[in-house]
């Protein structure tokens, strides 16, 4: 592979599964509030 | 005025990781793994992660988070949350549900070919020959024409994938559709990495790579190139027909909906990534093998699974494993997505005849599962599927979303207050950026590419089909779904039905 194919393959890795890593890190850290129940479906 | 009774639920996700599995179920469809690597290959290569990044965070994630802000604050299907904005908006909802029920029919069908094809992949039943077995043999497709020659190979797996959509549908929003998610998503990576892992180990898959990932910076010059950037990201990410606000209207109150939206946008498209890894590894294999370039054997939808994938599968080592792998991805993937579009369609139905889960879903699957059967499983299955596909997409799904924004940001000028609602128990403010990239960026944007799409469809006409198949299953379809949106907002709803959102989670109806 040339190099540059090698830098936008990388580059593709770190800001998709990178921003997905972020977002997930982001959603367990805040203190959000889960419903009380599942309830019941009819 | 409405009456209040006792409150029902409506279902609802136990917590926000289901709901989270679900909506990613919903987004990871077939057009993850056999749009985006033709995509991304026809729009620059690596240079395409640019205007694809810039369309994910411009318009897919804002547009995504629209609807959880429409489901969420409403608590209704489709239809009920756009009454609860504004009872003349209603008929959005059903164009929405409308549009739903044409995508399923046709859906159900892909699902059973991929079906077909993991026991294919056993035997190599398409011998040299891939494309002629697909079209010849196996869908014993016409020339053109509508005929009601029943193909068994089609149909046998077809009543299977309906039967087992109609069983999860009936079990609800937590048991039928979370668990289905819970279990399947995680199967799907499992499947889709291991496929990649041995595209990977096949001679010829460092080609395919530097094919996929090779920049040419001067397609971003080309307004074609974001154009289909902003398209990858709008059909990807199941947004704008219904789907996120059924699914929003069932979390609860206090859940991190900002955050969720974040976590569903960029785990579609690093699946998106995966699926563009795999299939290119794949096809440079594929080229090796033929003494071909990668250029001349890459291909996208149909032709991709059931034509370059075969071959492949023929060639490569394992070949079954490598077969299985993928059509397994593809069933898992279609089928967590065909569950979404049903919901779309029984949420809607349950909310306005105030029916029982397992009523709505009978009254409503029932009837489309005998469409779904008697119109693609038959030798004429796979011309209406591509026609009513190409046309529901851009003049079904891409004008009600639209609508949809115009009506929100502009008729009720509801986006300020979704921004507070949505701001209120999320990690992610929303703020006046969100508001400016609603209210007028990303419209701005979908009318470009709705006017796109209009110039190239009357241009020329589409696949070469003749001019009555594409008025009666293209533009008529796509009319229909509209029509049936107005006349569905006109009955009333029942009394017992309220038309304002309620405040608390105990409130909420059915």
């Amino acid at each position: 592979m040339t190099a540059g194919a090698i830098v936008m393959m990388v580059a593709a890795m770190v800001v998709l599964w990178g921003g997905l890593a972020a977002a997930i890190v982001n959603i367990v850290r805040f203190q959000g509030e889960e419903p009380a129940d599942s309830g019941r479906d009819l | 005025m409405s009456q209040t009774r006792a409150p029902i639920d409506r279902g609802r996700f136990s917590n926000k990781t289901v709901f989270i599995m679900a909506a990613i179920g919903s987004a990871v469809g077939l057009g993850n793994i056999w749009r985006f690597p033709y995509v991304a290959y026809e729009g620059g290569g690596g240079a395409f992660i640019l205007p694809y990044l810039v369309a994910l965070l411009v318009a897919g994630i804002p547009l995504l988070l629209l609807d959880y802000a429409i489901g969420h604050s409403q608590r209704g299907s489709a239809p009920l949350s756009f009454a609860r904005l504004s009872r003349r908006l209603e008929f959005i909802g059903w164009w929405q549900v409308a549009i739903c029920v044409v995508i399923s029919v046709y859906y159900a069908a892909i699902l059973a070919w991929s079906v077909q094809y993991v026991g294919f992949s056993f035997t190599q039943a398409w011998g040299d020959d891939p494309e002629t077995f697909f079209f010849a043999d196996f869908l014993q497709a016409a020339e053109t024409g509508v005929t009601l020659d029943f193909v068994p190979a089609v149909l046998i797996p077809m009543v299977i994938i309906w039967a087992v959509a109609i069983a999860v549908m009936a079990l609800g929003v937590q048991k039928g559709i979370g668990a289905t998610a819970v279990i399947f998503i995680p199967v799907l990576l499992i499947a889709f990495g291991a496929l990649v892992v041995q595209a990977l180990t096949l001679p010829g898959a460092i080609d395919g790579l530097q094919t996929l990932f090779e920049p040419n910076w001067a397609a971003l010059l080309d307004p074609a190139v974001w154009a289909s950037a902003f398209g990858q990201i709008f059909f990807s990410l199941s947004v704008g027909f219904g789907i996120m606000i059924t699914y929003a209207s069932y979390v609860g109150r206090k859940i991190d909906m900002t955050g969720s939206g974040f976590v569903v946008g960029f785990a579609n498209s690093g699946f998106e990534l995966l699926a563009g890894i795999g299939v290119f590894a794949a096809l440079g294999f594929l080229a090796q093998a033929s003494g071909a370039a990668v250029a001349d054997v890459v291909a996208g939808g149909i032709g991709l699974a059931f034509i370059a994938f075969p071959a492949i599968i023929s060639e490569a080592p394992f070949g079954a494993l490598l077969g299985v792998l993928f059509f397994v991805s593809l069933v898992l993937a279609g089928f967590t997505s065909l569950v979404s579009i049903l919901e779309v369609v029984i949420s809607a139905v349950r909310d306005k005849l105030e029916m029982s889960r397992i009523a709505a879903t009978l009254a409503v699957t029932v009837p489309m599962a005998a469409i779904s059967i008697l119109l693609f499983t038959t030798t004429s299955g796979i011309l209406v599927l591509d026609i009513a596909d190409y046309f529901i997409n851009r003049f079904g799904i891409l004008l009600v979303a639209l609508v949809a924004m115009l009506a929100v940001a502009w008729a009720v000028r509801r986006v300020p207050w979704f921004a507070d609602h949505m701001s209120r128990y999320g990690s992610v403010r929303l703020g006046r950026w969100w508001v400016v990239l609603v209210t007028f960026v990303t419209p701005v944007l979908l009318a470009i590419m709705l006017v796109l799409e209009l110039v190239t469809a009357i241009g020329e006409p589409y696949g070469g089909f003749p001019a009555w198949m594409l008025g009666v299953f293209g533009w008529g379809v796509a009319g229909a779904a509209l029509v049936a949106g107005i006349l569905l907002s006109i009955p009333k709803w029942k009394a017992t039905t309220p038309l304002e959102a309620p405040e608390h989670d105990e409130e909420v109806i059915r």
